[in-house]
């Protein structure tokens, strides 16, 4: 179960990608913490509840700052509302899409699903492309070569990190992904997580958003001005900052190719400002391990199963302070990263199917 | 036509819930549904063989506990991505408190 954990390709299409399929690291069984069933039934129940609060405040803060910032337009009062609106257009509908992907934010069906296409035109993602390869991200989590979202590759490309926070490039990478599909074309990375009988739909979604975009951009020229923009689009840049520093500590410095959510997902406490944009996907080995449970019954998810799970990071800057070392001796050593230590009453890893990579930790 | 096979106790399974149920080395999946009705199905999610079985009833839908699709299991047809081929279903009837499934 385990693959040579060196000459990384991340490409889907590659040399890893085949290996890890030839290994059994591909759709593997994953370790999960034993709950019982009535325990487990009570944490996967629905209720519209919880997400009709929070996209009641996220829709309504949105409106609120961003009429404030417009009629502040030209003047320097309007940058600490654009500073909000910006963080609620560009990095709390990270988590939103996310959530709705799941089907797990709201009970009612059609309510995850409205939330998720706005998040996600938000967010610059696919909603069909983005479904996929999410579903691939949770089958393959950090399995070089089957996992499209690994967002920090070995060795670490630390540049391109740091001009993420400001989305330069995923955002780049989003717009030339949204008119090649516009064009008709799937690419062929997206060909193998995308099911022939969706393909139609990505390029129907992208062709409704160059039209969006295009009419905003006319706009603008025609007023003259660039609200438009700082409304629409130019959110997913200068309000990306924190759904990349949280979503960095989802995976960043832990182990590659292994099947224990444990050993590839860090958890994070974090404030609670933080923890409303971002969903308590700060719960994150609890999530992956257990993706059926809504995003509002995390805590007490990781409540239940804290004894089974490495101790988790007190804050965002007690992750980064974790993250940042590793992601540096990487630059050195690819096969590099952090294994946290279980506490006496977890189950152990299983290092018969990770011999290789807990090597190379140490 | 193929034999009813005994597969567990009514009371085995809770209502508006899913049980596992292995036979002749296949697994199925057995569910009751809010109504008080019983119902069978291929125990794996026709996405990625995934059990069931570990997923969440809602009314008649049950949804896979790995990726969310959905099916509905009276029907068998699929409800939501990432699953787009149905699932098979199997006739169910209960005499005298026990289970039994009719299996192609």
């Amino acid at each position: 179960m385990t693959v040579t954990p060196s000459a990384r390709d991340y490409s889907l299409v590659g040399d890893s990608a085949r290996r890890a399929i030839d290994s059994g690291l591909a759709a593997a069984e994953w370790y999960h913490t034993d709950i019982p069933r009535k325990q487990m039934k009570e944490l996967m129940q629905r209720s519209d509840g919880p997400a009709i609060r929070d996209t009641a405040i996220w829709l309504g803060l949105l409106v609120a700052f961003g009429a404030a910032g417009a009629a502040l337009w030209g003047s320097w009062w309007c940058v600490p509302f654009f500073v909000c609106y910006g963080v609620l257009y560009g990095s709390a509908t990270d988590s939103r899409w996310h959530e709705c992907g799941h089907g797990t934010a709201f009970k009612t069906p059609w309510m995850n699903d409205a939330v998720y296409q706005i998040a996600c035109f938000m967010i610059m993602r696919n909603p069909v492309t983005w479904r996929w390869s999410h579903t691939r991200h949770h089958t393959d989590t950090v399995i070089v070569g089957r996992d499209p979202e690994i967002s920090v590759m070995r060795p670490p490309d630390l540049l391109r990190v740091v001009l993420n926070f400001f989305g330069l490039l995923d955002a780049w990478h989003a717009m030339v992904d949204m008119f090649r599909n516009a064009s008709g074309v799937i690419g062929a990375e997206e060909k193998t997580f995308i099911p022939e009988s969706e393909q139609p739909r990505a390029i129907r979604i992208a062709r409704i958003w160059v039209a969006i975009y295009a009419a905003t951009i006319a706009l603008a020229v025609y007023l003259g001005s660039w609200l438009p923009l700082m409304l629409i689009g130019l959110p997913r840049l200068y309000g990306a900052w924190h759904h990349v520093l949280t979503g960095l500590l989802q995976h960043g410095g832990l182990a590659d190719n292994v099947i224990d959510h444990r050993l590839n997902s860090r958890t994070v406490l974090m404030n609670p400002v933080s923890r409303f944009i971002y969903w308590n996907m700060n719960y994150h080995v609890e999530h992956h391990m257990f993706p059926m449970v809504p995003y509002h019954a995390l805590p007490k998810l990781h409540a239940m199963i804290k004894h089974d799970l490495p101790a988790p990071c007190q804050s965002i800057w007690a992750g980064y302070r974790e993250m940042l070392p590793a992601f540096v001796r990487q630059l050195r050593n690819d096969d590099y990263f952090v294994k946290r230590e279980l506490p006496p009453t977890a189950r152990p890893y299983r290092d018969e199917f990770h011999s290789e990579t807990a090597l190379a930790a140490e | 036509m193929s034999d009813w096979i005994e597969a567990c106790a009514a009371d085995d399974i809770d209502e508006e819930d899913v049980i596992r149920f292995d036979h002749a080395g296949r697994t199925f999946a057995l569910y009751r549904s809010p109504e008080d009705e019983f119902f069978a199905t291929d125990g794996l999610c026709t996405h990625e063989q995934i059990h069931l079985s570990q997923g969440l009833v809602m009314g008649d839908i049950i949804e896979c506990p790995k990726h969310n699709g959905r099916f509905n299991y009276k029907t068998g047809a699929a409800r939501g991505a990432p699953v787009c081929v149905n699932l098979r279903t199997y006739p169910v009837k209960v005499d005298a408190g026990k289970v039994f499934v009719q299996l192609g």
